[in-house]
This record gives structure tokens, C-alpha cells and sequence, in this order.
């Protein structure tokens, strides 16, 4: 698979400095995931084209060269799309008019009328920009940069100023663009949450440098990565379905053989769970009597302590892996020793996405 | 009849004349304007303190520098003799030259507000879009700056319309040729002809504030939009 080259070393007035140099697969989506201020947005500029002041940098997309040194190719001429953090609407034009602004100056041919039903926006084209909510703008920003029709697509938090509940909408809608589109996407979040949902790669920067790599599940059920320190620390776990139970309103998922219920009727098929480490909980015996429902054998693999009170399991199913957050008082008086046989027990699970067969 | 043949004419030619300079410092004003807005330097503040000049220079410093420079024996005035054949002194177009330069900041400064208003992260985003430069001022900033063109073009027109002493000064007072109408009711007073006077000193403040009025009852523009 084709890749997008980046060699950059920058530092600016105020003693900032980025230096990257990686690689970045042009399928699927990769997340840049780290603190504001540790670069994240710089870089999605240097590749959009936005910093033409930044001169030491070499920029190869797939066959393209966009950036060797001071020569550069200027942000209209590069196969991007740019959703901001603020959307970013042009004010004077209406939705339709937005669209058809990245239409007219097209790279590569776009089914149109398939991202305007992805993103739910043909009741929303004849309006103006200041008639919209913050949710609907950025689905606007996400169709407009579609339709220029580009190779990849880079997301700068665009889930960043919207509340709970339509960041978690507009992140479905974008899940759902992801799948139709099959367009690579750069993904930028300080928000653990989001990249476990969207990301299939994992890049994590800390102080304008990139300090971890890899597949997003394989990097999330690692003890030594910051991810196990972020109060949202989770492991992703591929998933069956099995059987609904109408009766219990249940459905019965197999991951690594063992079953593991989530509640809801779930459609057939592989997903993609997501449990956070604060939702499991570990016991030497099997419980006999607990309102828990998911218990699973397990191997303790690692720990590690995370703050002052707490240390990360590692926990080892058949292949899969489970990140457990307990206190480190509950590590002694359990006696918890790596290799240790436990049971690990699971309060809430959620369903984060259909993999695609 | 409410006003005299020559009047008449004064009349024309002054429209005739603030429509041409209107037009040329469009023409001129906008490109400079954009210039002006993107520039942070010393170089870019001389421009801009030049262009500013005619707000509180009296307009017969201007019109006597022009004079100079129009005169058959002045370098700008023989290339004009030579390209066209005629004086350039005591001409209409001299008067449009003096017209464009008394009145660039009335166009200038409104036009200059306008496009550094329209944010470089909505110029970077239109660039992510596909518009080169070119391509981002004719869809993004004169789009977002319209009714700062209209008020650019209004208060250039009424100035010109308004204006005297340059005209004076590098004009003359020729019927027909270069006798706008400042100079005819100045003319009418100088003659104690105070009946006519009135008549062209009433129509002039008559068309000012409407149009000014026009322009602002649309309030929008001083808010930027």
C-alpha cells in the first residue's frame, strides 16, 4: 500500500521544536493522538501545505512530491482535504454553495450524491452557514473536503467543540464515511475515547516528536505506551456475535471463544469492543454469586503502577488482551503475581463499530 | 428652464468625471488595498500615509504639485504631448488625475479594512479547497468585502463630485471642458449672483446626503459585512 512520507525538523520563535519522520500507510484511518501543544496540528499543517515558512521538511505522497526542502507544492495543488477544528465554512455561500466551492475545483471524480446522504446534509443545502449548529457545520466541512476529491483526508479535532452528544453522532457519521469511502484518513484527537473508535493505527507525539506506533488495539493493550495512564484507558477486543436471547433483551458475543454478553440486540457479524480498564475488576476464584454477568478466565501478563493509588493489570485471554484498573492495595492483598490464573470481571462493555468482513 | 446651458454642462461634466475617476480608482484602489492589507512593514505604512495624504493636505498643495507636473515642459506632460498631441494641463483628463489622487483614501481605506478583515484561516481553508491565490480574492475576499466595494465606490464618486480646489488649481475654468460644478457656483459668487448659486449649493447638498444616506440606512457596512 502506497504511503505518505514525512521527514520534518522544525523549531520555531519560541523554542518549540518538531522533528518527525515517519511513514503513514495511505488506508484506513491514523490517529495522532497527543496533549495540545505536543505538534499535532503543525504537522497536519505541513502536510496540507499551510506552512510554507516551514523550509526544512520533505514531504512524499505516494508518488507525489510535495515538499523537498524550500521547494514546495502550494496547498491548491496538493491531493488533501482539511476539516478544521472550526469547520470553517465560507460565510457568503450557502451549504450547497460550500460544496459546490471543493465540486468546481475537483481533483478526482467523487460520487457526490453518496456523501450528502452519508452525512445526512440534502435538507441542509440551501442554508446559510450561521443557520447551522456546530454538529451540522463540521458534517458540512467533512462532505465539502470529500468532494474535492482527495487521497487523504486530515481531521484536526473536529469533534473538538461539539458537546457530548452530537460529538458522539458526528463521530458515527464519520465512522460511516470511513467505511463507504475507503478514503485513508489522518486523524488528529487528544481523546482517547474517539481514537479507539475511529483509528486502525496509532501514532502518538508528546513534545513534537513521536514517541509510539502501531496498530491502535495492539497499542492500547500495552502497560508502557502513555495511553495506560489516561483515565480513559481501554483495550479494544475483536468480537462475534453469537446468539440474541430475546428474553433478557442480551446479546451473546464470542471473543476468543469464551462468551461475553452486551446488552441490545446486535447485528451479526465482527466488532469491535471497546472495555475500559476501570469497568474490569479481578478475582482469584470464580465468582459463584455476583450481579456480573461477564467473568473470564485470564492470565495476569504485566502491571504497572499508574498514579499514587492505582496500578494497570494486563490481563491475557487466549489471544486477546484486557487492561484492568485496580487499586494497588487490592494488588497486596490479593498477593497478584505475573502468571497468575484469574477471573476477570466486567461491569460494562460498548460496542464501538462493525469491522468490515 | 431651472438651470442655464453652461450649468447644464457643468452638471455632466462633473458625473462624467466622477464616473471616470470611480471607475479608475476601482481599477487601481482594489490591487492596492490588497497590497496595503497583507503588509506589516515600514514600507507598507509610507504607502499607506501616502495614499492618506489628500485627507489633510489642503487640496491646493496637491493641485500645485500637479500643476508642475503637467505643464507642457514638465516630463509627464511632454509624454502625454507626445503619445496624444494635445496639453495635458487644463484637460479633462488632467482634472481625472487629479481626481484619482484626491480621492484614492476615500476608496482605499474602506476597500483595506475590508479584505484584512476575511481571516488567513479562511484564505488557508479555500486554499485547501483548490483556489490559488488569485482564485481566493475573487471567490472569498471580494465576495465578503461587496458592500465595502459599494461604499468604496460611493464615497470616491461623491468626493470627486465634491471636490474644488485641485480642480482649480490644474483645471481652469473652461465651459464645457473642465468647469465642474464647484467651479461654476463659485463663479456665480464671485458674479453676487446668489439666486443661482443657491440653485447649484442646494442640488449639491441635496445629492450628498442622499446619497450618504442611502449608504448608511444600510448599516450592515460599518459592521464589516
Amino acid at each position: 500500500m502506497s504511503a505518505l512520507a514525512i521527514d520534518i525538523t522544525h523549531r520555531d520563535e519560541h523554542g518549540f521544536s518538531l522533528q518527525v519522520a515517519t511513514s503513514i500507510s495511505l488506508g484506513g484511518v491514523t490517529a495522532l493522538f497527543g496533549p495540545s501543544g505536543s505538534g499535532k496540528t503543525t504537522l497536519l499543517d505541513c502536510i496540507a501545505g499551510l506552512r510554507p515558512d516551514i523550509d526544512n521538511a520533505s514531504i512524499q505522497c505516494a508518488d507525489e512530491l510535495w515538499q523537498s526542502g524550500a521547494t514546495q507544492k502550494p496547498a491548491w495543488d496538493r491531493s488533501v482535504g482539511y476539516v478544521f477544528q472550526d469547520a470553517r465554512l465560507l460565510p457568503h455561500l450557502t451549504v450547497e454553495g460550500n460544496l459546490v466551492y471543493a465540486e468546481a475545483r475537483q481533483l478526482s471524480a467523487v460520487d457526490a450524491s453518496a456523501i450528502i446522504q452519508w452525512l445526512d446534509l440534502s435538507s441542509l443545502m440551501t442554508r446559510k452557514p450561521a443557520a447551522l449548529s456546530a454538529g451540522q457545520k463540521q458534517r458540512v466541512a467533512i462532505a465539502r473536503a470529500m468532494l474535492r476529491g482527495p487521497r487523504l483526508l486530515l481531521l484536526d479535532e473536529p469533534l473538538a467543540n461539539l458537546d457530548r452528544v452530537t460529538a458522539d453522532e458526528c463521530l458515527n457519521y464519520l465512522q460511516r464515511v470511513s467505511t463507504e469511502s475507503a478514503l485513508p484518513m489522518i486523524y488528529v484527537s487528544h481523546r482517547m475515547e474517539e481514537v479507539s473508535r475511529i483509528a486502525d493505527h496509532l501514532l502518538i507525539i508528546r513534545d513534537g516528536r513521536i514517541i509510539d506506533s502501531g496498530p491502535v488495539a495492539k497499542l492500547m493493550g500495552r502497560l508502557d505506551t502513555e495511553l495506560a495512564e489516561d483515565e480513559a484507558a481501554a483495550a479494544l477486543l475483536e468480537v462475534s456475535v453469537d446468539h440474541y436471547d430475546p428474553d433478557f433483551a442480551l446479546t451473546e458475543l464470542r471473543v476468543d471463544g469464551e462468551a461475553l454478553w452486551v446488552s441490545g440486540e446486535q447485528t451479526a457479524g465482527n466488532h469491535r469492543l471497546r472495555i475500559a480498564a476501570r469497568d474490569v475488576s479481578v478475582c482469584r476464584q470464580q465468582p459463584d454469586q455476583s450481579s456480573i454477568l461477564n467473568v473470564l478466565p485470564v492470565t495476569l501478563d504485566d502491571v504497572r503502577d499508574v498514579g499514587s493509588a492505582h496500578c494497570m493489570l494486563r490481563l491475557q485471554l487466549k489471544e486477546q488482551v484486557l487492561l484492568a484498573r485496580i487499586t494497588r492495595r487490592s494488588r497486596e492483598e490479593l498477593k497478584l503475581e505475573i502468571g497468575d490464573a484469574l477471573f476477570a470481571q466486567i461491569k460494562a462493555t460498548a460496542i464501538l463499530r462493525s469491522e468490515s468482513p | 428652464m431651472l438651470l442655464s446651458e453652461t450649468e447644464w454642462q457643468a452638471v455632466l461634466l462633473t458625473l462624467q468625471l466622477a464616473a471616470t475617476s470611480t471607475v479608475i480608482l476601482l481599477l487601481i484602489g482594489t490591487p492596492l488595498a490588497l497590497w496595503l492589507s497583507r503588509q506589516r512593514g515600514t514600507i507598507g505604512a509610507l504607502v499607506e500615509a501616502l495614499v492618506a495624504l489628500p485627507l489633510i493636505l489642503p487640496p491646493t498643495v496637491l493641485g500645485f504639485y500637479l500643476l508642475l507636473m503637467l505643464a507642457p515642459d514638465a516630463l509627464p506632460g511632454k509624454l502625454w504631448a507626445g503619445v496624444t498631441g494635445t496639453q495635458l494641463a487644463f484637460s479633462f483628463p488632467a482634472l481625472v488625475i487629479g481626481s484619482v489622487l484626491y480621492s484614492m483614501p476615500f476608496v482605499v481605506q474602506p476597500l483595506q479594512q475590508a479584505f484584512s478583515r476575511v481571516s488567513k484561516p479562511l484564505l488557508d481553508t479555500a486554499a485547501t479547497l483548490g483556489a490559488n491565490r488569485r482564485d481566493q480574492f475573487f471567490s472569498v475576499i471580494l465576495p465578503l468585502s461587496r458592500r465595502s466595494v459599494v461604499v468604496a465606490a460611493a464615497l470616491g464618486f461623491a468626493h470627486t463630485v465634491g471636490e474644488f480646489g485641485v480642480v482649480l488649481m490644474i483645471g481652469g475654468n473652461i465651459p464645457g471642458e473642465t468647469q465642474v460644478l464647484s467651479i461654476a457656483l463659485y463663479d456665480h459668487v464671485e458674479a453676487l449672483d446668489y439666486d443661482r448659486a443657491h440653485r447649484l449649493a442646494f442640488g449639491l447638498v441635496g445629492f450628498s446626503l442622499l446619497l450618504l444616506f442611502l449608504l448608511y440606512r444600510d448599516r450592515g457596512w460599518r459592521l464589516g459585512r
